[in-house]
């Protein structure tokens, strides 16, 4: 049978094809323009084909040739720092072959497929080598080594190895069983790679955002989800969180999102400094752009090719964080692509497999013990854009069905502009637990019930203010006072963070713990001084405090907020003797 | 090319027309439609395959029957586009409205638009000075940004919309914007306005209409934004120009979007509405901006009225999804008599921050908006209170910042129809504003800056 049919039908991104032997998901090319497309539906002999690129124009009665291979993803050296369009072509070259806008039938290799790079092997001739074992390395950015693994389902003994200076598709390696081996692999994007076990988490992914490290959390390996209504911080907080969050790799996939953000992200990148590092940001970061106007069924896929890609050097034995914003673009990307195959909606309009693709996704995060025996990761962390901020939508639920960490961020706290906007009382992480020995371990013995004491005093303060609303905060007895100026500064000093300014924008958790500490100071010590007579007026406004607080915008605060606090202190103590 | 005459439709619904057996025809292929008694009207090919087209026709679907006469031209949907386009007015398919004879085009653009390369774009930074203080100073306006209009109706977001047209410029710049302005299903009253106000002031000269009322037809509002922006495309990525669209009104092109999916019996999405509204809204809303390697930009100032006032309505909802950032007109603003009735306080610019500072408007802004908008925040939260516990309850603090609330409304927000702040002028009045309150409670300004620029320090 042949494998190149012709169209029948053409809505909008769905083209049906006969007469081309197809299987699910099969990659193929449709009409004289050869535009890409995978096919997600059979009917007898009719193929239903998404089709990634605009289909203007195309007529009944062209050709749909079939590739006969799944949609895939190349791996290999070169793919750090690139930038990709949702079906892993680099956007450079589509601008060098189409100019700024993305026309059609234009395919793009992966990464430079000349380049040569140097192979340094790891294994001899006669060497036993299984499936993902590493085989040699490359050293691709500065910061990155590119290990070189046996292709899953592939291994035996080494009958020829390489060194030297290669492009990624000539041999490095060859095995007795006559495969060839080169520094470049495919896999297909929906199926995820295999590994030998998945550990349980037990270190924590260190953002340097103190409301998220402090209260709620994220275990390397996790999943997370940020939902939250627009204008509320998704995209600033996924930003900093790929700039400063201690992961040796990031993927970052915007998908379907605003053309000029992602410009942003895109010019800003490369200028940015690794704060673990003090090299280029850039260099551990691999970047999917399918901005909103792009085509619907590369949105649908980008999630895929940036999982992938992430689970290629998990493999490896790094340490991934996959920022995705936002999933809510990819749930719309289906549903869109369901209401043209007629299916049965679920809720919504949502198509009913809507929450097992979620989970399927999120699913693919974990720590795992790799096929190489080494110990590797995919943190991925979700933005949910729920319609009106209501997270009851199907989309927010599938997601908070599967991930351990919630950050719900609130357009309220954004409206007065506190930022990170993430409510403190709503918002969650059931990481703790797993993750209270390595705080203690690593940075303080009490650290887990500091984090309790500064969470209860948000939680009562929420029960204050209730009060406060009906009858004024001047009504309270003194020391409910105080305690809602200890609660305004944890939100004011502690919780806001200001993701622009060069200091503050990334906060150390050894620092985040002393502040916590010295808001605590402030409490005691206040206390005592009331104790003894001195007025909440005098406590709450000596002068070393305001110091304090602004403190943390300027370098070296970590060696100066000891002795501020203490400073603090004898300002209030003596706040007695002035009264 | 045209080819042949065919007469084969079968079924005629809504906006729809259904053909049976054809020649292969493209999706997306636009299709003249001859009426027994003579009449064209024109349409666009929805889906397509060797048995079945369908076709969405522009100018409403009466008289057509069996006997209509169906040509399919060969080509997707085309503008003629030429310089000449500047001081035209088109109708909301792009015939000449005005008079005047038909676009002498120097190319024909495809009017779906490609989606810019993110790769390829620029960031936007230059600052617009729209002369509103409560827009200038709080949701900057930067060129290249799509900044939409969530108001209501009742409300004046046409003045504003004007007056934004009318004042906006570069800081310390003559440079003026091209004007290209599209009405969806607007009255012919509310497009009167907008016509006499641009002819008044000249703007008309620098400006193209293309103008889609609401007795015209209601599926011709899915093409009109399309030719608005291609125009648009052409004289800013191929002509120079600085263009800025304002089109309006973007419920009427949702509903238009919900009726044709209705017409296909799609599943819909919310409220009826289809579920690639997203796309949809995205593909008009994704073309502003600026690309690498042209002078020109485009900038959009969509209207939208809420239904209900609902901003959790699917039309603002997806909108503010994909815009950046939106200015939000306040129902209860207007009826104290402020114009403009802009609520600050869910309104925002995302790119102000890449437009603002010392080097574009001035060192303090950022901090002063920061703080303008915090207290007026809190003092605005505090009206409830008082309203329970009386003012006598409050503690000095808290009367200071909810009597600024009523200064920044009174003085900061309102302003005259035709007055023309300068960024400085809006930055020295807040400054004078925030005088009123204690500088001990002004914790987002730092010293420095009250140094520089606190009255007190300059008197």
């Amino acid at each position: 049978m042949s494998n190149e049919g012709v169209i029948y039908r053409i809505s909008g991104p769905v083209v049906t094809a006969t007469g081309m032997n197809a299987a699910m998901y099969d990659v193929v090319r449709v009409g004289h323009e050869g535009l890409m497309g995978e096919v997600i539906e059979l009917h007898g002999d009719k193929a239903v084909i998404q089709v990634y690129e605009d289909t203007s124009g195309i007529r009944p009665g062209e050709p749909v040739l079939n590739t006969e291979e799944t949609l895939s993803v190349s791996l290999g050296p070169g793919l750090l720092t690139q930038i990709y369009d949702g079906i892993q072509r680099p956007l450079a070259t589509l601008e060098e072959v189409m100019g700024v806008f993305i026309t059609r039938g234009v395919d793009a290799d992966a990464f430079d497929m000349e380049k040569t790079w140097t192979f340094e092997p790891q294994v001899a001739k006669g060497d036993d080598v299984a499936s993902g074992q590493v085989i040699g390395h490359v050293q691709e950015t500065e910061t990155i080594v590119h290990k070189i693994m046996v292709p899953p389902g592939k291994g035996g003994k080494v009958k020829s190895i390489e060194s030297g200076d290669f492009n990624v598709t000539q041999t490095v390696c060859v095995l007795d069983d006559g495969s060839e081996l080169q520094m470049m692999q495919k896999w297909p994007v929906r199926t995820p790679r295999p590994f030998t076990q998945k550990y349980a988490p037990d270190t924590p992914l260190v953002t340097g955002m103190r409301i998220l490290d402090f209260l709620f959390p994220l275990a390397k390996g996790g999943a997370a989800g940020i939902p939250g209504p627009f204008g509320s911080g998704k995209t600033v907080t996924q930003q900093s969180l790929a700039k400063y969050s201690d992961a040796q790799l990031v993927v970052y996939i915007g998908c379907g999102e605003r053309g000029n953000e992602m410009t942003e992200v895109l010019d800003e990148f490369p200028h940015l400094i690794d704060p673990n590092t003090g090299k280029p940001l850039m260099n551990r970061t691999v970047m999917i752009a399918n901005t909103s106007n792009m085509p619907v069924a590369a949105r649908e896929a980008s999630v895929y090719t940036g999982i992938t890609i992430a689970e290629y050097f998990r493999d490896m034995g790094y340490d991934v964080a996959l920022m995705a914003d936002s999933t809510s673009r990819w749930a719309e990307a289906m549903r869109e692509i369901s209401s043209r195959l007629e299916e049965m909606p679920g809720e919504e309009g949502y198509p009913a497999y809507l929450s097992s693709r979620i989970a399927e996704f999120y699913e693919r995060a974990g720590r795992v013990e790799t096929l190489n025996g080494d110990d590797g990761s995919v943190t991925v962390i979700g933005a949910v854009s729920p319609p009106g901020g209501d997270i009851s939508e199907p989309v927010s639920q599938g997601t908070l069905r599967i991930v351990k960490v919630f950050w719900g961020l609130d357009a309220g706290l954004a409206r007065q502009r506190h930022f990170p906007a993430i409510n403190w009382l709503n918002s969650y992480s059931l990481y703790p637990q797993s993750l209270d020995q390595w705080f203690r371990d690593n940075i303080a013995q009490d650290f887990p019930e500091i984090r309790t004491q500064i969470s209860g005093l948000l939680q009562i303060e929420a029960e204050l203010q209730e009060i406060v609303q009906l009858v004024g905060s001047d009504a309270l007895p003194v020391d409910q006072q105080l305690t809602l100026e200890v609660a305004r500064m944890i939100r004011e000093f502690f919780l806001q963070q200001n993701g622009f300014d060069p200091v503050d924008a990334y906060c150390d958790i050894k620092l985040q713990y002393e502040m916590a500490k010295a808001i605590l100071s402030f409490q005691e010590s206040a206390k005592n001084a009331m104790a003894d007579g001195a007025l909440l007026n005098d406590v709450v406004n000596v002068p070393a405090r305001s110091n304090l607080m602004r403190g943390r915008f300027e370098d070296g605060y970590i060696e100066r907020i000891d002795a501020m606090v203490k400073e603090m202190t004898e300002e209030i103590a003596s706040a007695v003797e002035a009264n | 090319m045209t080819g042949k005459e065919y007469r084969t439709i079968t079924d005629v619904k809504g906006p729809l027309a259904f053909l049976n057996k054809t020649e292969p025809v493209a999706f997306g292929e636009i299709v003249t439609l001859r009426l027994a008694n003579g009449d064209i009207k024109n349409g666009q090919v929805l889906d397509t395959s060797d048995d079945l087209v369908i076709v969405q026709v522009f100018e409403g679907t009466d008289k057509i029957n069996r006997e209509t006469g169906v040509t399919f031209m060969g080509d997707v949907f085309k503008l003629p586009v030429s310089t000449d386009l500047v001081g035209r007015i088109l109708d909301g398919a792009g015939r000449p409205r005005d008079g005047g004879p038909e676009i002498v085009a120097e190319e024909k653009a495809d009017i779906i638009g490609a989606a810019i390369n993110p790769y390829s774009r620029q960031s936007p930074h230059d600052f617009i000075q729209t002369g509103i203080s409560a827009i200038d100073c709080c949701t900057t306006l930067v060129r290249g940004q799509k900044l939409p209009i969530f108001s209501a109706s009742g409300l004046p977001h046409n003045d504003i919309a004007l007056q934004i047209a009318r004042q906006a410029k570069l800081k310390g710049s003559d440079e003026e914007f091209i004007v290209v302005f599209c009405a969806m299903g607007i009255t012919a009253e509310e497009y009167n306005f907008f016509r006499s106000d641009l002819e008044r002031t000249g703007a008309l000269e620098n400006a193209v209409l293309f103008v889609n009322l609401a007795d015209d037809p209601a599926v011709e509002r899915i093409i009109t934004p399309r030719l608005a922006l291609t125009a648009a495309e052409y004289l800013a990525f191929e002509k120079d120009y600085h263009v800025l669209v304002i089109y309006t009104d973007m419920t009427n092109y949702c509903d238009a979007l919900r009726q044709i999916g209705a017409a296909r019996e799609e599943v819909p999405g919310r409220r009826g509405y289809p579920g690639y509204m997203y796309t949809d809204l995205a593909m008009l809303y994704e073309r502003a901006g600026i690309v690498k390697g042209k002078k020109g930009s485009i900038t959009q100032f969509p209207i939208l009225t809420m239904p209900g006032d609902d901003i959790t309505h699917p039309i603002p909802d997806l909108s503010g999804y994909i815009t950046e950032g939106q200015i939000v007109i306040s129902r209860e603003l207007h009826q104290q008599g402020i114009y403009p009735p802009i609520n600050v306080l869910p309104s925002l610019s995302r790119l102000m921050g890449s437009c603002i500072g010392e080097k574009t408007t001035r060192d303090d802004h950022k901090k002063v908006s920061d703080q303008m908008y915090a207290a007026y925040a809190q003092g605005r939260e505090l009206r409830g209170l008082v309203a329970i516990v009386g003012e006598d309850a409050l503690n000095e603090r808290d009367k200071q910042l909810l009597d600024f609330s009523g200064v920044f409304e009174d003085q900061f927000l309102r302003q005259s129809r035709d007055e023309d702040r300068t960024i400085d002028e809006t930055l020295n009045l807040c400054w004078k504003l925030m005088a009123n309150i204690d500088t001990k409670y002004l914790v987002r300004l730092d010293e420095e800056l009250i140094n520089k620029y606190h009255p007190e320090n300059h008197e």
